[in-house]
């Protein structure tokens, strides 16, 4: 029963080309996200996720092949990116990161000031809205940059492993906080991250990735109905299974690109 | 682990209170460490000068060059040169701060122009404006012109090469976030480059400062009738050590009050670090 498709990837190959060593990124990827849908890329390091994620963000050309966003609203922005930590912009304060988006498009005072506030609450950032980053935790920074990227109100969302710098317990909670909001506004999703937890957690499907070249090859469907918590993930013993399905596929990846690699 | 009796059972914020006392206590003293060493050195001066430690006629006591300098004062030739001198360096650090900002910005943000600019920069960069004197002197006279210039192209130089790398040093990934959120050309050079390129450019300022005030003194030495150079110069040739010092201090004195000034400044425009 898939929906209607919010993104469709073609035939999408990345190389990068260097004098002595190229290297395939991605190899031909065909994909197609649904509305409303929250897919997560898992793969080890360096195969290609983080390009795939920056090329549908718009800051790397694909070699050949191509993909569309479906746009719905007039205005929209096609889509917003939340980065990794450190992409919290220093000398603005969490209020004016918040409202980066929105400015950067011109919006008119009031709907800035309306949905800045809104997500401000919603991430519990509202009593630091005027302290710049480097007073705020890890965890903190992030909830900021979700908030930037909810309050620009994109029509898909990209998160680039925007948990992997924190700890454990600061995790769980954004994991939940992200589950909370994004029930609330339904968007399509497509987050990168090498935990299989947080995957199985957050995702409606997951893709595996392989390493050189950057191949989905395999696709996993998780029915487990939402609202999902930590603790059900480890409890479920079909969720337990899929985990090790997974760990055992990117173990196998792993090996073989090491292997290939030597 | 042993547990140290006196503390248990008593108020933690009690302690922590105290600790924090303490450490605003030593920050207080490191302040005073500050203010006391410049008038350390002066008291040493003074004492090693009168007991004769060092030569009292190549070395005059800072009182005694104080008590010079309230005589000029009062003689009114005193706050010409000095008002010459402040106007020139001033003149000159913003006639060689502003192009050097402009000139640094588009270097940093148009890897053309950086390419074509930085050779020309980096050339010109070993000559010594003071070298150049002459050549300024005949072709903006012996008056205040002369010495502008002469500032100027000396503060340029740290002024633009900092200001670009302070741009290329922005991390990579705001210009993402600002790709990524549609950020205008212009947005993008108020939002992210210009506050991101600030820090380093700002250190660069602050040593053009100190260039300036190196520069005033030569230049006013070589070809000047006023200005604490100029002060200087007479003064030693008619070896009035005492005016001469007081040239020399008030050169150190605007030099510390310039960069109090400026790191001051940097306090105000980045909050943020």
């Amino acid at each position: 029963m898939r929906k209607k498709a919010k993104i469709e990837i073609r035939n999408l190959t990345k190389a990068f080309y260097k004098k002595q060593s190229s290297v395939t990124a991605l190899d031909d990827i065909s994909l197609s996200i649904g509305e409303g849908e929250f897919v997560c890329i898992v793969g080890p390091s360096g195969c290609g996720k983080t390009t795939l994620l920056r090329i549908l963000a718009g800051l790397e050309q694909p070699s050949i092949g191509e993909f569309e966003i479906r746009s719905e609203q007039e205005g929209r922005p096609l889509q917003s990116m939340v980065f990794q930590e450190r992409g919290v912009i220093p000398w603005l304060t969490v209020k004016e990161n918040v409202a980066f988006g929105l400015k950067m498009r011109k919006m008119p005072k009031d709907v800035i000031r309306e949905r800045t506030e809104y997500y401000l609450k919603k991430t519990g950032l509202d009593p630091f809205s005027h302290l710049y980053p480097k007073e705020l935790s890890g965890g903190m920074k992030q909830r900021v940059s979700i908030a930037r990227a909810f309050a620009n109100d994109p029509e898909i969302l990209l998160m680039d492993e925007p948990f992997a710098a924190l700890d454990e317990q600061n995790k769980f909670i954004l994991q939940e906080e992200l589950l909370s909001i994004w029930s609330e506004t339904k968007k399509t999703v497509i987050f990168i991250t090498h935990s299989i937890d947080e995957a199985l957690l957050l995702s409606d499907r997951i893709l595996l990735m392989s390493a050189q070249p950057g191949k989905i090859i395999q696709q996993v469907n998780i029915d487990t109905p939402r609202p999902r918590t930590v603790e059900d993930i480890r409890k479920d013993p079909k969720l337990a299974a899929q985990f090790v399905d997974i760990w055992k596929h990117l173990q196998d990846e792993v090996q073989r690109s090491r292997k290939e690699n030597k | 682990m042993k547990k140290d009796k006196a503390t248990i059972g008593r108020d933690p914020y009690e302690i922590e209170q105290r600790e924090w006392k303490h450490r605003q206590s030593k920050e207080r003293y490191k302040q005073l460490l500050t203010i006391a060493s410049p008038i350390f050195l002066l008291l040493l001066w003074e004492v090693m000068s009168r007991t004769g430690i060092i030569d009292i006629r190549f070395f005059p006591p800072p009182s005694a060059i104080l008590g010079t300098f309230v005589k000029m004062i009062a003689s009114g030739a005193m706050a010409d040169h000095i008002g010459v001198s402040l106007y020139r360096i001033f003149a000159g650090f913003l006639a060689g701060v502003i192009p050097g900002v402009v000139i640094g910005l588009l270097m940093g943000l148009y890897s053309p122009i950086r390419h074509f600019v930085q050779p020309i920069v980096m050339a010109l960069m070993p000559i010594p404006t003071l070298a150049l004197l002459p050549i300024i002197i005949i072709l903006f006279g012996i008056g205040d012109l002369s010495k502008v210039v002469t500032i100027a192209g000396s503060v340029f130089f740290p002024v633009v090469i900092n200001t670009a790398a302070g741009v290329l040093n922005i991390d990579r990934i705001y210009l993402d976030v600002a790709n990524n959120y549609g950020a205008g050309k212009v947005q993008f050079f108020f939002k992210i480059a210009l506050p991101g390129a600030l820090p380093v450019m700002l250190e660069g300022i602050q040593m053009g400062q100190a260039i300036a005030l190196l520069t005033i003194v030569a230049a006013e030495m070589m070809g000047a009738t006023s200005g604490i150079g100029y002060l200087i110069w007479t003064s030693y040739k008619a070896f009035l050590l005492q005016e001469m010092y007081v040239g020399l201090i008030l050169i150190s004195f605007f030099g510390y009050l310039f960069s109090l000034m400026l790191r001051g400044l940097q306090k105000k425009l980045l909050p943020w670090r």
